[in-house]
C-alpha cells in the first residue's frame, strides 16, 4: 500500500513543474514600484518602529512596501529567503538589517547584480560596500556621549566599572562598548572596569549578569548596559542588593520604554537613536533611484541624541519630553 | 484489498497535503503575477532545499516513533566544520566536506547507540545533542562567520539552464535524494523493516528483523543526511554560518507532519515530506509575492500542521 504513491506524486510534481515552465513574466513590470524592507525579527519594538517609518514614507512617496524578518535574531537563511523573494517580486530596492553582516553578503550581491538598489539601515554589513549605501547611528558617538556624560556625572570620584555588552564578535556592541570607554576616557583593560559581561540586550540575561558582578565587585558605582533592557535588568538587580540610589546606569537606545526609565530616574542618561527616520529615508532613497535617480551611496548618519534630566556642564543633552516625543517602541 | 483508484488515493496518506498544496499554488497563481514563472518554482525549491533535506532524515526517525530534535544543530556543527576546515586549517575541500559528513553521521550513530543500547528515549537524546552540537558550533567556530569558501564547497550553489530557468545543481541533488529515499523505503527489505518496527517493535522484533541494529542504522543514516543537508547549506548561503538551523529542528518536523506522516511511525512516505516542505516554501514564497508580513507566514504554517493532523484523524476514523 505505501509503494503505491510515488508514481502519482511524481505526475503531480511534474504538473507543478509544467505550470511553472508555461507562463512568461517579466518582474515588477506592472503597477506601483515596490521597496522591500527586510529587519531582524519582526518582534523587537526597534523593528517595529522601523516598519512604521517605511509605511509612512512608502505611502508619501507612491511606493508600495514589502516586509519580512527572520525567525530570530541571527536568522539569516529567512533574510535569504526574503532577499530572493523580493528581487522576483521585482522590487526596486530593499532595506536590510543584516542579522549576519557577513553571511548575507552572497544574496544581497546577487540582488544587486539583478539591478536592485541594496540599503544596510541600523547595522553595516561586512564589508560595509557590500550595499550601495548604510543609514544608520553612529554608534561609536552613541557609546561616546553617555562615556562624557558618566565622567561628568561622577565629578571626580574614583569609578568602579560594569559594562553590560551585547555579544562577542557583533560590530554594534563593540562600538558603542569602545565609545563609552573612549568618552569616559580610559582604554580597554583599564583597572577600572571590574566586570564585563554578555547580555545579549535581553532583561533577564542583564539582570543575572548585574547580579554576578555584584557577587564579584560589590561596590561597582557606575554601569554601562548595550540597551535600555540589559539597564532595567542591572537596575533590578541593583534594587535588591539597596544599591539603586548611588549606583549610575548609562545606556544606548532611547526605546520608549527606555527612556520613561531615564524620566523615573532609573537610568541616568540614554543615547537616543533613531528607526523611523533610518527607514524613512531609506524609502526615500529608493522612491529617488525608481524615478530614474541615482543610487544611494556611502554612509548616511542618522543621528543620535543623549537624554536625561540630570544635565551635566560640557555635554549636550536634551530632557526627556524631548526624549518621549522622539522615542520608538 | 483491491479499492478503486480515487478510493485508494482519499486513503493514502499523501493526497490531502497534495491538495493543498496544488490549491495553493492554484491560489497564488491567481493573486500575484510573478507566481507561476520558471524562476520563482526554481526560487521555491532553492529555499525548501535545506529543511527538505534535513526532513528526509527526520521522516526516516520519525518512521521508527522516535524523534530528532537535533537535526538543524547537527547540519549547523557539520557546516562549520566542513568550511573551517577547508578554509582555516587548509584541507582540501572534498576531505573537508567528507569530515563534515563524517561528523553528522557520527553524531547519528551515537543517538542510535544511546536509543538502542541504553534505551534512552528518541526525545530526550536528541535534546541532550541539540545542546551539545549547538555548542560544539560556537566554540569551535569562535562565533565566527567562515567566507571566502573554496568553490568546492559552494558548487551546489551553481546553477544550470532549463529552458529559460536556472536550476540549483543543490536542487536536484535534494529532488534525487527524496527519490532514492522513496524507493528504499518503498521497494527494499530495508525499507519493509524500518516501517514494520515502527509500527511495532515487538512482531518486529519476533519476526527476526535485528530491530537494535537496524536502528541504529537509521539514526546514522539520517546523520549523514544531514550532513548533505550541511552541504547543501553551505553552498546556498555561501559561508559557513554557527547561527544556522537554530529552528530547523521544528521546521523539518512540520514539514513531515504536512506531509501525512504519522509521528507514533510506521506510516507515513517521503515523498509526502517533500509535498510538505514544498507547502512552506510555497506560502513563505507567494504570501511574500503578495507582500504579506512574514509573521503571517508562520502564522498559517501553524493553523496548516494543525489542519493537516486533523484532516487526516477524522479521515482515518471514518475509513475505519
Amino acid at each position: 500500500m505505501n509503494a503505491k504513491l510515488p508514481a502519482g506524486l511524481l505526475t503531480a510534481a511534474l504538473l507543478i513543474a509544467g505550470c511553472g515552465a508555461g507562463s512568461q513574466s517579466t518582474p515588477g513590470s506592472a503597477g506601483t514600484p515596490k521597496v522591500g524592507l527586510i529587519t531582524k525579527t519582526e518582534t523587537n519594538p526597534f523593528f517595529v518602529k522601523m516598519k512604521e517609518g517605511a509605511e509612512k514614507a512608502a505611502q508619501a512617496n507612491g511606493l508600495e512596501l514589502m516586509s519580512a524578518a527572520g525567525k530570530f535574531d541571527g536568522d539569516n537563511a529567512s533574510q535569504i529567503t526574503a532577499v530572493e523573494n523580493m528581487v522576483a517580486a521585482g522590487v526596486k530596492g530593499i532595506l536590510i538589517t543584516p542579522s549576519d553582516t557577513k553571511a548575507i553578503v552572497p544574496a544581497i550581491k546577487k540582488a544587486r547584480d539583478a539591478g536592485v538598489m541594496v540599503i544596510a539601515l541600523d547595522t553595516p554589513t561586512e564589508p560595509q560596500d557590500a550595499t550601495d549605501a548604510l543609514f544608520a547611528t553612529d554608534n561609536l558617538r552613541a557609546g561616546e556621549l553617555i562615556g562624557q556624560y558618566a565622567k561628568a556625572a561622577m565629578a571626580g570620584k574614583p569609578a568602579k566599572i560594569a559594562t553590560l555588552d551585547l555579544a562577542p564578535g557583533v560590530t554594534v556592541g563593540r562600538l558603542r562598548h569602545d565609545g563609552f570607554l573612549k568618552g569616559f576616557g580610559v582604554q580597554e583593560g583599564d583597572p577600572s572596569v571590574v566586570c564585563s559581561q554578555d547580555t545579549r540586550g535581553d532583561q533577564a540575561r542583564g539582570q543575572t549578569a548585574m547580579e554576578n558582578c555584584l557577587q564579584k565587585a560589590p561596590d561597582i558605582n557606575l554601569v554601562y548596559t548595550i540597551n535600555e533592557p540589559a539597564a532595567l535588568g542591572a537596575y533590578t538587580a541593583l534594587k535588591a542588593k539597596g544599591r539603586e540610589k548611588d549606583v549610575l546606569i548609562v545606556s544606548v537606545d532611547g526605546g520608549c520604554t527606555g527612556t520613561k526609565a531615564v524620566q523615573s530616574g532609573q537610568i541616568a542618561a540614554t543615547s537616543q537613536q533613531y528607526p523611523l527616520k533610518m527607514a524613512g529615508d531609506g524609502v526615500k532613497a529608493v522612491a529617488a533611484f525608481a524615478k530614474g535617480g541615482q543610487k544611494a551611496t556611502g554612509y548616511t548618519d542618522t543621528g543620535v541624541t543623549l537624554i536625561t534630566d540630570r544635565a551635566v556642564p560640557g555635554v549636550e543633552a536634551e530632557d526627556t519630553a524631548f526624549g518621549l516625543a522622539n522615542c520608538w517602541g | 484489498m483491491e479499492a478503486s483508484l480515487p478510493r485508494r488515493l482519499v486513503s493514502t496518506p499523501v493526497a490531502g497535503p497534495l491538495a493543498a498544496l496544488l490549491l495553493a499554488c492554484l491560489f497564488f497563481g491567481l493573486n500575484t503575477g510573478q507566481f507561476f514563472t520558471g524562476p520563482n518554482f526554481s526560487l521555491i525549491i532553492q529555499q525548501v532545499m535545506v529543511v527538505g533535506t534535513l526532513a528526509i532524515g527526520q521522516t526516516l526517525i520519525i518512521l521508527t516513533a522516535g524523534i530528532d530534535l537535533a537535526c538543524g544543530a547537527v547540519m549547523a556543527f557539520g557546516g562549520i566544520v566542513m568550511t573551517k576546515l577547508a578554509v582555516d586549517s587548509g584541507l582540501p575541500p572534498l576531505l573537508a566536506v567528507a569530515a563534515g559528513l563524517a561528523v553528522c553521521a557520527g553524531f547519528g550513530l551515537v543517538n542510535g547507540l544511546l536509543v538502542t543500547r541504553i534505551s534512552l528515549p528518541p526525545f530526550i537524546v536528541t535534546l541532550g545533542m541539540l545542546n551539545v552540537a549547538f555548542a560544539l558550533t560556537h566554540i569551535y567556530s569562535a562565533e565566527q562567520t567562515v567566507t571566502d569558501l573554496p568553490a568546492l564547497l559552494t558548487f551546489l550553489g551553481q546553477t544550470f539552464q532549463v529552458g529559460q530557468t536556472n536550476v540549483t545543481y543543490g536542487s536536484l541533488l535534494t529532488i534525487l535524494l527524496f527519490l532514492l529515499f522513496a524507493y528504499l523505503l518503498g521497494s527494499t527489505a530495508w525499507g519493509r523493516h524500518v516501517y514494520a518496527l515502527g509500527n511495532n517493535p515487538e512482531v518486529a522484533r519476533l519476526s527476526g528483523i535485528r530491530t537494535s541494529r537496524l536502528l541504529v542504522g537509521v539514526y546514522t543514516l539520517a546523520g549523514l543526511v544531514y550532513g548533505v543537508a550541511a552541504l547543501l547549506l553551505v553552498s546556498r548561503t555561501g559561508v559557513g554560518d554557527p547561527q544556522a538551523g537554530q529552528t530547523d529542528n521544528l521546521d523539518s518536523i512540520t514539514a513531515v507532519v504536512l506531509g501525512g506522516t504519522s509521528l507514533f511511525g510506521g506510516r507515513g512516505l517521503v515523498l509526502g515530506t517533500l509535498v510538505g516542505a514544498l507547502i512552506v516554501g510555497v506560502f513563505r514564497n507567494g504570501l511574500q509575492l503578495m507582500g504579506v508580513a512574514s509573521i503571517y507566514q508562520t502564522l498559517i504554517t501553524g493553523v496548516l500542521v494543525i489542519l493537516a493532523v486533523a484532516v487526516d484523524q477524522l479521515s482515518r476514523r471514518r475509513t475505519r
